[in-house]
């Protein structure tokens, strides 16, 4: 499903530009009941899309939250209405830079104006504006969805009654912007890329997204989950080839993520949600204390974070949490101890599963919704 | 973060008796509430105090409590709760953001009590501290007698894996709240009998702390 806003609805960006006309493409799993008040926000991960909880139209493959939403689980599309939307700047329907510019009638490529997670969130209130709710019962995502999540609390905290951000903080580090600077410099540094024009040369800088999708993979899992899945395994043979062909498990790994993940995402898309990710700063915005986003906030939150998550590990969610607590919030935090690293969010946790299922249950049941 | 339990550090077990009320000691403490006050409970287990505060004194409660198990059952309850530290994460809390903070039978398992101790009466403007005493005459005797390191049904622990670091007696408690930078008043004391009961409040001192199984004082900013 898409919802297309014409030339007389722009969507006002923080860039200072406003994008018209716009779209954004969305999926919704469940009913909607009569007052309105049942409905779920589930925002996705950087590379993630709308398709929460049903086969993608790409990869043929399951819904990549399958394990959290569905009747019974903790996100019961029996009681609640889920919607999930495709990020601002993506390429799976929403406007992002593989769109056509009306002013030229081309795709936009770095034309299309630098958006950010701030951005983003508009673009889904539009959405929810445009379905008539009023307010969500829950904002939830993990990563880059953890950090809309947020930003959801902080720009609309009237509109949002509970807010679950996972694996996620309230600014991306300067580590982290590292990464995402190696991967961009792979994508431009791809002689296909055309400075940006590739779809009109009829090219795809697929080395360089590999390459940028590699090291990001990598970022995702733990030392020790790589080392327990590959160790030093040799791949389809039984000694070194003293050359540079895949001879390490992990190698063949990676390149097959790479590959995989060039067939179901645009090039200049990738830029601009890792830019919207690095720019991300709650705190900055509200002259330094992160407090301030969130005083006199009533959403009722509940931050989890993983043990072995390196991206986002415990330390970025605890000042989350604490800025919550010095703001009066209602707070619940959970550390989850497992190997798996950043990915374990979207994996068969059932630590994460029972703390997701016992707070929507009692907001719920907060919420007149049980 | 290493598992250390807290509230259940006294190896008290669950905290609800048969027929959903708390525990008798915990009933005590719930007494000493305001109704309607904003609560923090530090190392609150499985959330039972609090709840039943929510429910019996209308509370707006929230809690920190060290164990995933213990969280995650909070969580399940509705309610409020960070899993942290005492030791570490009080320090994140305002001045004055509750008006009254709750220390039940972990004292004794913090690394630094009296810092505890300080900040409790800093974020609260009440803090309710409960502590097992280390002075009772069971444990005396066992000491006397045997000369090894007590073993009870509260505090089950050997000396080498307990995670009651800083034990300390009924009279040693209020001797610490009288040093002169915790800075704290006295407001009542009530000490708690093998069955959790309160005792004669018309005892003295001595008396309680050697037959007292625990104490719990209130305790404000002077």
């Amino acid at each position: 499903m898409v919802v297309r806003f014409g030339a007389d609805q722009p969507l006002p960006l923080d860039s200072g530009h406003s994008l018209g006309p716009w779209q954004i493409a969305y999926q919704t799993y469940g009913r909607l009941n009569a007052d309105k008040s049942n409905a779920i926000l589930v925002c996705h991960a950087l590379t993630g899309d709308q398709h929460v909880h049903n086969i993608h139209p790409v990869t043929g493959k399951s819904g990549w939250w399958d394990l959290v939403i569905g009747p019974g689980l903790p996100i019961d599309t029996d009681r609640y209405f889920v919607i999930c939307a495709n990020v601002l700047g993506g390429c799976m329907g929403t406007t992002g830079p593989a769109s056509v510019n009306p002013a030229t009638g081309k795709p936009y490529g770095l034309d299309l104006p630098v958006v950010t997670i701030g951005d983003m969130v508009r673009s889904q209130a539009a959405l929810i504006d445009h379905l008539g709710i009023d307010t969500l019962f829950l904002v939830m995502g993990g990563s880059m969805g953890g950090m809309q999540v947020l930003q959801w609390a902080a720009a609309y905290p009237e509109r949002v009654f509970a807010a679950a951000p996972i694996a996620a903080g309230a600014r991306h580090s300067s580590q982290n912007i590292a990464f995402h600077e190696v991967g961009r410099q792979a994508i431009m540094a791809d002689p296909d890329w055309h400075g940006g024009r590739y779809l009109d040369a009829g090219t795809s800088p697929r080395k360089g997204l590999a390459v940028a999708r590699m090291a990001a993979h990598i970022t995702y899992m733990s030392e020790a989950s790589l080392h327990s899945k590959f160790g030093r395994r040799l791949q389809g043979r039984d000694r070194l080839t003293f050359g540079f062909d895949a001879d390490f498990q992990i190698e063949s790994y990676l390149r097959h993520q790479g590959l995989s993940f060039v067939d179901r995402f645009d090039a200049n898309s990738y830029l601009y949600v890792t830019r919207a990710m690095d720019y991300f700063d709650i705190a900055a915005e509200h002259g330094g204390k992160l407090a301030e986003a969130f005083r006199g906030t009533r959403t009722r939150f509940c931050i989890v974070s993983f043990t072995s998550d390196w991206l986002f590990p415990t330390a970025e969610s605890r000042a989350v949490v604490h800025a919550l607590n010095a703001a009066g919030a209602s707070v619940s935090f959970a550390e989850i101890v497992t190997d798996r690293g950043h990915d374990a969010f979207l994996l068969d946790e059932p630590e994460l599963f029972g703390i997701l299922r016992g707070f929507i249950d009692s907001a719920a049941r907060a919420r007149g919704l049980a | 973060m290493t598992e250390r339990p807290t509230t259940t550090a006294a190896g008290q077990g669950t905290l609800f008796q048969a027929g959903g009320e708390p525990r008798v000691d915990l009933r005590v403490i719930a007494d000493l509430v305001p109704r309607g006050a904003r609560v923090l409970d530090v190392g609150c287990g499985d959330g039972a105090l609090l709840q039943w505060l929510a429910r019996s004194r209308a509370v707006d409660g929230r809690g920190i409590e060290l164990s995933q198990k213990g969280v995650n059952e909070c969580v399940a309850r509705g309610l409020s709760v960070i899993q942290g530290d005492a030791d570490t994460d009080l320090v994140y809390y305002p001045d004055d953001a509750f008006d009254v903070v709750i220390l039940s039978q972990t004292l004794q398992a913090t690394g630094q009590p009296k810092e505890v101790l300080k900040h409790l009466l800093r974020i609260g403007r009440r803090a309710i501290v409960s502590v097992p005493n280390f002075g009772y005459w069971r444990i005396r005797l066992q000491f006397l007698l045997r000369g090894r390191m007590p073993i009870t049904e509260d505090l089950p622990y050997s000396w080498y894996d307990t995670p009651n670091i800083h034990f300390c007696t009924i009279r040693d408690f209020v001797e610490l709240t009288k040093e002169p930078d915790v800075g704290a008043e006295m407001e009542k004391a009530v000490a708690l009998n093998a069955g959790g009961q309160a005792m004669s409040l018309n005892a003295p001192w001595w008396f309680w702390n050697l037959f007292g199984e625990q104490g719990v004082f209130v305790l404000k900013r002077r």
